[in-house]
């Protein structure tokens, strides 16, 4: 155990080593805090003065916050592939996996480290995303628990495309394929949602299959143990897969 | 007696689909004990030692490395093993200190005895003048030194080094040689190269590969050229140089003394196969 928590930590520090994790988080928080202040600006001017007097309104948490963190989902779509295409293919391109391979660790301390060590950026990345809709409650009261299940669910959906890219990483030697293949499977899974609930020719298959759909019932504030399962089967069964690829590997040459 | 046998590895096969890389090997180690291992390029050196380091599973065959089998409890087993690849496998974004406080740990160090062990990799292999630079930014020489102080960083009881004098200036080359003689003292080491007079100045013992069969194995002692032993046979084995060999052979018998020019012109010139080649080719067509 000890082992994985150390190649986490390494990876954590590596991540930032180059500009590349820096100018990620800056370039997110930096777009995200435009959305937020667009929503809190058309809540205050227009929102608000419409609710006035109403039974039951929506509040701010249902309209900016919740808006947000579905914002931030779309755009880590995008950037998540850029983030785990290193993990693996970088190493198989300079030929360092052999140091990983020939030290006393085996391969599922391996993957859980370079797991663990992108996770900790994933939860860097929601708890700074969070410090916005956070700074509203100096001057207005939250719903707690319903900014509770939207950080939750932006942390598994993040982790879920975390480990899907590890996966696609682990399967080739060019990072740049890893993040395209990577970018392409999460998108075709954003599409099965939208196929889904599309006009005639919805499937409520395709809406369970797709993490699109287990992310908006978090975002509605409702934690439901079938979508924390849905998420956790997601991040084991591609977890388990890279960890049975890279053993391959040994036996394949 | 069975205790100073660091690496037996008994009917070693490798196959690549239809490919046969190595077949049938058998290789053993002994403590104080620097093992060179030969051949031409594509003889299955580098495959063998991916084997006996646990990157590639055997197709056929077992390895113990100090009593432990390395099929049945890897991570036991290579707890006693250094590796440097061809490639050093040096992550580039780290500095050396970095870089190599993370080997040690992976290997398992006490956090108290990880200074020291850094400490000493870095004296042995001349690292200190570098040790805050980033890898990224040394020569091909300093980074194939860290890929050294790497496989030697725990201290393992058996040291494998796939060429580790490539990219070195000579100097550095002197070093190195050096380093690898001390090593075996204590530990076994098994070497890969390319160059003849490398094996000669630093090995006890030499296993030559060719296709991916042991052809020769035994002890430097007594061994007047290994440079003839080496073309004998691989030129022997080989059927697409077979004629060459039968040329050289053919001169032997019809004029004994142009064979010794042959053989004086070759040995002294320690330019690898190139050129010994080339000087068969031009005895050939001289006749």
């Amino acid at each position: 155990m000890s082992i994985t928590l150390m190649i986490a930590r390494t990876e954590f520090r590596r991540l930032f080593n180059s500009p590349l994790a820096w100018s990620l988080l800056a370039l997110v928080q930096f777009i995200l805090a435009w959305v937020f202040l667009l929503g809190l600006n058309e809540y205050l001017t227009q929102i608000q003065p419409a609710m006035v007097g109403r039974e039951s309104a929506p509040g701010i948490s249902d309209l900016v916050v919740s808006a947000l963190y579905l914002w931030a989902g779309m755009i880590m779509l995008a950037v998540m592939p850029i983030l785990t295409m290193r993990l693996l293919a970088e190493e198989r391109m300079n030929q360092t996996l052999s140091l990983l391979r020939t030290a006393p660790v085996s391969i599922t301390q391996i993957v859980l480290g370079k797991y663990l060590g992108l996770l900790l950026l994933i939860v860097l990345m929601v708890l700074m995303l969070s410090l916005m809709p956070l700074s509203l409650a100096l001057g207005t009261s939250l719903d707690w628990g319903r900014l509770a299940a939207a950080m939750l669910g932006l942390f598994l959906l993040l982790a879920s495309f975390a480990a899907a890219g590890l996966f696609l990483s682990s399967l080739t030697k060019q990072p740049i394929i890893a993040a395209v293949s990577t970018f392409g499977l999460l998108v075709f899974l954003m599409i099965l949602y939208i196929s889904g609930n599309s006009q005639g020719a919805g499937s409520e298959l395709f809406i369970y299959l797709s993490h699109f759909g287990h992310f908006l019932s978090f975002l509605e504030g409702i934690f439901d143990s079938s979508d924390l399962v849905y998420y956790l089967l997601f991040i084991g069964g591609f977890l388990l897969l890279t960890i049975r690829k890279l053993d391959n590997d040994r036996l394949r040459g | 007696m069975e205790n100073d046998t660091l690496v037996k590895a008994t009917g070693l096969s490798r196959f690549y689909s239809d490919h046969c890389a190595v077949v049938d090997l058998n290789l053993q180690l002994r403590r104080g004990e620097v093992l060179g291992l030969l051949g031409p390029n594509g003889a299955g050196k580098s495959t063998t030692m991916q084997m006996l380091t646990g990157n590639l599973a055997p197709s056929t065959g077992e390895i113990q490395i100090n009593a432990v089998d390395l099929l049945d409890e890897p991570l036991a087993a290579k707890s006693h093993l250094g590796y440097l690849p061809e490639q050093p496998p040096v992550y580039r974004d780290l500095t050396v200190n970095e870089f190599l406080r993370y080997c040690a740990q992976l290997h398992g160090l006490n956090q108290s005895a990880v200074p020291e062990a850094v400490a000493r990799a870095r004296l042995r292999c001349s690292l200190d003048d570098v040790q805050h630079r980033l890898i990224a930014n040394l020569s091909k020489g300093f980074q194939q030194r860290v890929g050294i102080a790497q496989a030697i960083l725990h201290n393992p009881a058996v040291i494998i080094l796939d060429e580790p004098t490539v990219g070195l200036d000579p100097i550095q080359i002197r070093e190195i040689r050096t380093l690898i003689r001390e090593l075996g003292e204590e530990h076994g080491v098994i070497l890969s190269t390319h160059i003849l007079p490398e094996v000669q100045a630093v090995c006890d013992r030499v296993q030559i590969l060719n296709r991916g069969r042991t052809v020769f194995n035994d002890s430097l002692t007594g061994v007047g050229s290994l440079e003839k032993i080496f073309f004998d046979l691989v030129y022997q084995d080989d059927p697409a140089l077979g004629d060459v060999a039968a040329a050289e052979a053919n001169q032997m018998r019809l004029a004994p003394e142009s064979a010794e020019v042959l053989a004086e012109e070759v040995v002294p010139s320690q330019a690898g196969e190139q050129g010994a080649l080339k000087t068969a080719h031009k005895q050939d067509g001289a006749i």
